[in-house]
């Protein structure tokens, strides 16, 4: 029963823009941005939001405020720094030795005192393990709304309020929430959906301390240890450039190989639709689209894959999408910039080939 | 401790249900298994649902059954590659309740069929296969399925599983099936707006139209195709024996997307959006194909028993006949207590004998055979037909009696007289 | 122990078909399932009960024929059902959700203390993540999502340690109970009834509380009252204005085609170009 639409019986009576907000609402203004950092890193869907973040600010005329939590001895000074450069006009920065690590008690207190102190309109959170573990419950304690997965945000001139769309029914439909008279109106985002603002370090802002009031012992959950990943050999599609990727009409596992091969020529990351993974034939991390990665790369080459719209809402960041698939009718014609009609085996032996001698021509020409 | 039943009922099709829908209300301790996540997940069907079979167990299904469309108009088209010959009968005697003939969505049918089971107190039980049947010397006694713990006992099973009765087979009640007494079917519910649908098969409110066509899309193999409306979908879909498809070595789905891009077809197709495709077996050996029906502590119904009309596309209508004829022969035996014996269950052949499912069989059982070594049914008289229909109706200043000449010197030409008169002689035997 | 698993009954969303002319979803025939990421949970909790024992507890909010769908986990070994279902919930969102199914939590600890809940990592119709750290902020349970393993449990001390899925690694913490956890999708593999839990799910006569007996008396906590977000829209992905500029050739022939897409894009992408030449 969750965010489900057809729960308006009436979409006319649930139009926009007849919330009258209770004075003490009133108060909350500005617009937050949730820091989220692991391993000493910020995660870049933090940066992605601020760019986002900053274009809804200068709607409202209100200020963007990053969030950082942590311990002392992380570099979250740094992280405040660099949410200027990406947008921020301030940063609220909450450090206590048990910020060290992730965990979901004392950052919920720490966020949820902010809100309360602070009172900011509008609190976005990456849809990540972190930033999902903590909007769930930072809106719960918090009593407002929360929409997730968001891949728009908007400004509803009426009344000032969020509208946020995010796909619904596995994606065959989008549909935009708004928040009643609740504050603060809470989203959370997937990494890569918005586009990465440009870093400007001639930005600068000022830095709100607060303090968290909570100690180890009163704190359940420990971690005892963090087992980064082996990053070595895994695929990362989200931030690739150019990306090559095969769908059902490969036919074969065999077949993938043809899609490696001009992978190989491009430099490019291999990608798949969701049946290629499920039958094995590439790992699941390489699966785009709206149950696997969202991707942003300067080129998509999509090779067998009709464009269904959970592989769609995946890759239609690309800069440039060519698409092969000897249906002329496929959905994906309808999106990509440039098409081939015709038989993906055939086709891609010689794309490879010729992007090859062209590429080593330039390549010489200097 | 394993459980133990009355009766048990494999399969949950048609003539599963029948059967134990019938048994459940006459209070006796049904178990009914099917394999399928749910009763109808892999059922198969065109689908005409003949309102009479049903009428006879559930007099009231029409006021809660889940149905399609009813039939006012059934349309009988001859296909040559670019054109068809048709015969369209609509009456709106057809659009008069109590309906005769309705479209429907088999899955939705059998779920809301399983439901009407499980009120008169059957238990039903999905997604278990029955591996195999517990024997004990020569008697069934129960049934083994695919779970842990999983022997239950009854007095008596009826094999309601459908076509290629692997059950039956695996207990030596039948042969294997002949590869030329098994049609493959394959069909596509293509949904779009039922304003369209309305429009485009000239309707208004429930009622629907059948066209059934037989030509050139079976590429000489025997077979039919047909194209049934729905209430917001339409099925299309064809079929042929098996045995033709591996000497044509074509693919069933290449069969149907020749069929659909036809051009008196892809039109009614135009937009919709192709929602499921299936597959299935349909037996049409007809009267000759038939296993024995019942043994010690068993039957065999529907599907299973090779019961359909191919010649008519009737099938769930005899499934859910021999269903319940079998629950009735049970029935009678329990109130008499007699033990389902083989000699006792011989009243179950009787029933059958004695109403339209064997007479109808019995009257068309030559004609799977004739079809099969006639090919010309399905290629050359469809082709003769169509340039035949093209001449007549074509405006070029040619006067019909000519026409007419050159028409029936083709048909010579192409087959010879003698060929034309048998065939005609074949067909007439073989429907009388 | 006593463990309580929430699980949602949810439309296969793999069948599900938008209505080309009135944009609406056509439900009719779509089947209805348990959602596919609660049985994750629901596994990982059989496998606790197979080893320390216990009873399990399966609830969820929704209309009655959600029913099936908590049968469906009688059959995988669950030992109790409920289903809490009201006319009043109609409209909930995730927070007036997550609010009914503490409530009516806290109505089964009534009858038995319950020492974890599971709930799916998310749903695949809602698909917000968000009623499991609702659920657990509002009983006050520890909150342990995205869990990968369950590496032990000490009933003695009541403490769990878990291992649990970050963006870039592995967190292995430790908690106490009661918690929530959500578990990770491909964490385990749900089971295959037995021929016995088959008979006792359809025998079983689920309990079915509306919201007096969940113990909800609050009406401006559930429902549509109870919920701050509202879907103001419903709408399918628009169509761009462009078609793909389709390469052809007269020749037909696929390295003309190749080289011309290659040539067009190399001049009407020098920048893109740029990158290829330089990696
Ligand atoms: C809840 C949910 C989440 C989902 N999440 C995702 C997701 O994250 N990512 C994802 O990708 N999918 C996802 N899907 C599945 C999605 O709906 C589609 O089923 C899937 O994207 C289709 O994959 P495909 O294009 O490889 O296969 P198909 O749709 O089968 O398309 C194959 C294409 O190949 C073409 N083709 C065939 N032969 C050739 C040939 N010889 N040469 C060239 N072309 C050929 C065909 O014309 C066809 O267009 C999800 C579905 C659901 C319900
Ligand atoms: C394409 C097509 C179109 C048709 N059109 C029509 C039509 O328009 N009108 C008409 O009247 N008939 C039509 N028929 C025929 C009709 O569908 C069948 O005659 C009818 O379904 C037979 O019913 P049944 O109960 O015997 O078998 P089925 O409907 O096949 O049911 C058998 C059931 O048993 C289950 N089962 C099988 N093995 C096991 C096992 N080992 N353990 C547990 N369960 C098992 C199966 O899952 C299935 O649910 C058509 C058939 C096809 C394929
Ligand atoms: N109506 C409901 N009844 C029971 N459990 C639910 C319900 N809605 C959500 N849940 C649980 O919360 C999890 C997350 O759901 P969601 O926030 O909708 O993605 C699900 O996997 C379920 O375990």
């Amino acid at each position: 029963m969750t965010q489900t639409p057809e729960r308006n019986a009436s979409p006319k009576k649930a139009g926009r823009g007849n919330f009258e907000l209770d004075e003490h609402l009133k108060a909350y203004q500005g617009i937050w941005v949730f820091i989220e950092h692991e391993q000493g890193e910020v995660h870049p869907v933090s940066w992605e939001l601020l760019g986002e973040g900053r274009k809804l600010a200068d709607k409202l005329g209100v200020s963007l405020s990053g969030v950082v939590m942590g311990a002392a001895g992380l570099p979250t000074r740094r992280f405040c720094e660099e949410s200027f450069f990406y947008g921020a006009d301030n940063c609220y920065l909450v450090e206590d030795p048990v910020l060290a690590n992730y965990r979901n008690e004392p950052f919920t207190r720490g966020m949820t005192d902010l809100v309360n102190r602070y009172k900011p309109e509008i609190l976005l959170l990456g849809a990540t393990t972190q930033g999902r573990d903590l909007a769930g419950s930072v809106a719960t304690t918090l009593e407002t709304g929360l929409t997730a997965d968001c891949t728009e945000l908007n400004i509803d001139p009426d009344n000032r309020g969020l509208a946020a769309t995010r796909p619904t029914f596995g994606g065959s439909l989008l549909c935009t929430i708004i928040t009643k008279n609740y504050r603060p109106q809470m989203a959370t985002v997937r990494p890569r959906v918005m586009s990465m603002p440009e870093r400007d370090t001639s930005r600068s802002g000022s830095i709100v301390e607060h303090s968290l009031g909570m100690i180890e012992t009163e704190i359940v959950t420990k971690v005892l240890s963090f087992i980064p990943d082996d990053t070595q050999d895994k695929p990362q599609l989200p931030f690739a450039d150019i990306i090559v990727s095969g769908g059902r009409g490969m036919k074969k596992p065999e077949n993938f190989q043809l899609i490696w091969s001009l992978a190989k020529v491009l430099g490019a990351e291999v990608g798949a639709t969701r049946p290629v993974v499920q039958a094995g034939w590439a790992e699941l991390d390489r699966q785009v689209g709206q149950s696997g990665k969202t991707v942003r790369p300067k080129l998509y080459i999509a090779a067998g894959i009709s464009g269904a719209i959970q592989h769609r809402v995946g890759m239609e960041g690309a800069d440039v999408i060519i698409a092969i698939n000897n249906d002329p009718n496929a959905p994906i014609f309808d999106f990509a910039h440039y098409g081939i009609v015709g038989n993906a085996m055939t086709i891609l032996p010689v794309l490879t080939e010729i992007f090859k001698q062209q590429l080593a021509v330039a390549r010489k020409a200097g | 401790m394993a459980e133990k039943f009355d009766v048990i009922v494999v399969g949950a099709g048609p003539s599963g249900n029948a059967a134990a829908y019938t048994l459940a209300k006459s209070g006796l301790k049904v178990l009914q298994l099917e394999r399928g996540e749910y009763p109808g997940s892999k059922n198969v069907q065109g689908a005409i649902l003949y309102a009479d079979a049903l009428e006879r167990i559930i007099p009231d299904f029409r006021d809660e059954a889940p149905l399609e469309r009813h039939i006012i108009e059934q349309r009988m088209w001859v296909l040559d590659d670019a054109s068809f010959i048709g015969a369209h009968y609509r009456s709106d005697d057809f659009n008069k309740p109590p309906y005769n003939r309705y479209t429907i969505i088999r899955a939705q049918f059998d779920k809301w069929f399983s439901e009407k089971v499980q009120q008169a107190g059957a238990l039903v039980i999905c997604e278990t296969t029955v591996t195999e049947l517990l024997m004990d010397d020569k008697k069934v006694v129960g049934v083994q399925t695919d779970r842990m713990g999983g022997s239950i006992y009854a007095d008596v099973v009826i094999l309601a599983d459908g076509v290629n009765s692997l059950l039956a087979k695996k207990a030596g009640f039948h042969a294997e099936i002949d590869p030329a007494n098994v049609a493959l079917a394959v069909k596509e519910i293509h949904f779009m707006p039922q304003e369209t649908i309305e429009a485009r098969f000239n309707l208004q409110g429930e009622a629907g139209v059948v066209i059934e066509m037989a030509g050139k899309i079976t590429r000489g193999m025997m077979g039919t195709g047909f194209l049934y409306t729905n209430k917001e979908s339409l099925t299309v879909g064809v079929g042929c024996m098996l045995s033709d498809f591996k000497t044509q070595k074509i693919t069933p789905y290449q069969l149907l997307e020749d069929m659909k891009a036809h051009p008196s077809i892809a039109p009614l197709l135009e937009g919709g959006e192709m929602k499921e495709y299936t597959a299935h077996l349909i037996p049409e050996g007809g009267y000759k194909a038939i296993p024995k029906l019942y043994g010690e502590g068993w039957m065999i119904a529907g599907d299973a028993a090779m019961l359909v009309n191919a010649m008519h596309r009737e099938g769930s209508n005899l499934a859910m006949t021999s269903g319940c004829f079998a629950a009735e022969t049970i029935i009678e035996l329990m109130n008499e207590q007699k033990p389902c014996s083989t000699k006792n269950l011989a009243r179950y052949q009787q029933k059958l004998n004695d109403s339209f499912v064997m007479k109808d069989l019995k009257k068309y059982q030559n004609m799977p055979g004739i079809f099969h070594a006639n090919s010309q049914f399905f290629t050359a008289y469809p082709e003769m037909l169509n340039q035949a229909a093209h001449r007549m109706l074509k405006v070029d200043g040619i006067d019909k009696k000519s026409k007419e000449k050159a028409i029936l010197a083709d048909f010579r030409q192409r087959r010879s007289l003698f060929g034309l008169m048998s065939d005609a002689f074949k067909l007439w035997r073989a429907f009388e | 122990m006593h463990i309580v698993v929430c699980i949602k009954q949810v439309p296969d969303s793999a069948q599900i078909r938008v209505h080309p002319v009135t944009n609406t979803i056509m439900r009719q025939g779509v089947p209805a399932i348990v959602n596919p990421y609660d049985l994750f949970s629901l596994e990982a909790a059989l496998r606790l009960k197979d080893v320390h024992g216990g009873r399990i507890t399966v609830i969820s909010m929704g209309p009655p024929q959600a029913e099936i769908a908590l049968k469906k986990c009688i059959a995988y070994g669950a030992d109790e059902a409920i289903l809490v279902t009201d006319r009043a919930f109609a409209g909930a969102d995730t927070l007036a959700t997550s609010f009914a199914l503490a409530q009516a939590i806290r109505q089964i600890e009534k009858d038995m203390k319950v020492d974890m809940v599971f709930a799916g990592k998310q749903t695949i119709d809602g698909d917000t993540a968000q009623v499991g750290p609702g659920i657990a902020k509002r009983l006050n349970l520890q909150l342990l999502t995205y869990v990968a393993q369950i590496d032990a449990i000490d009933l003695e001390k009541n403490t769990i340690q878990v291992r649990r899925r970050a963006e870039n690694g592995v967190q292995v913490l430790q908690t106490r109970l009661p918690c929530l956890i959500t578990m990770l999708e491909g964490s385990n593999d749900m089971r295959y009834a037995t021929m016995e839990n088959m008979f006792r799910a359809a025998r079983y006569a689920t309990k079915i509380w509306n919201k007096d007996a969940a113990g909800i008396e609050d009406v401006n906590k559930i429902g549509l009252k109870g919920s701050p977000t509202l879907v103001s829209k419903v709408f399918a992905p628009k169509p761009l204005a462009r078609r793909a500029d389709i390469i052809d050739t007269e020749s037909n022939d696929p390295r003309d085609i190749a080289l011309t897409l290659v040539n067009k894009l190399f001049t009407q992408h020098p920048k893109l170009h740029d990158s290829l030449r330089s990696h």
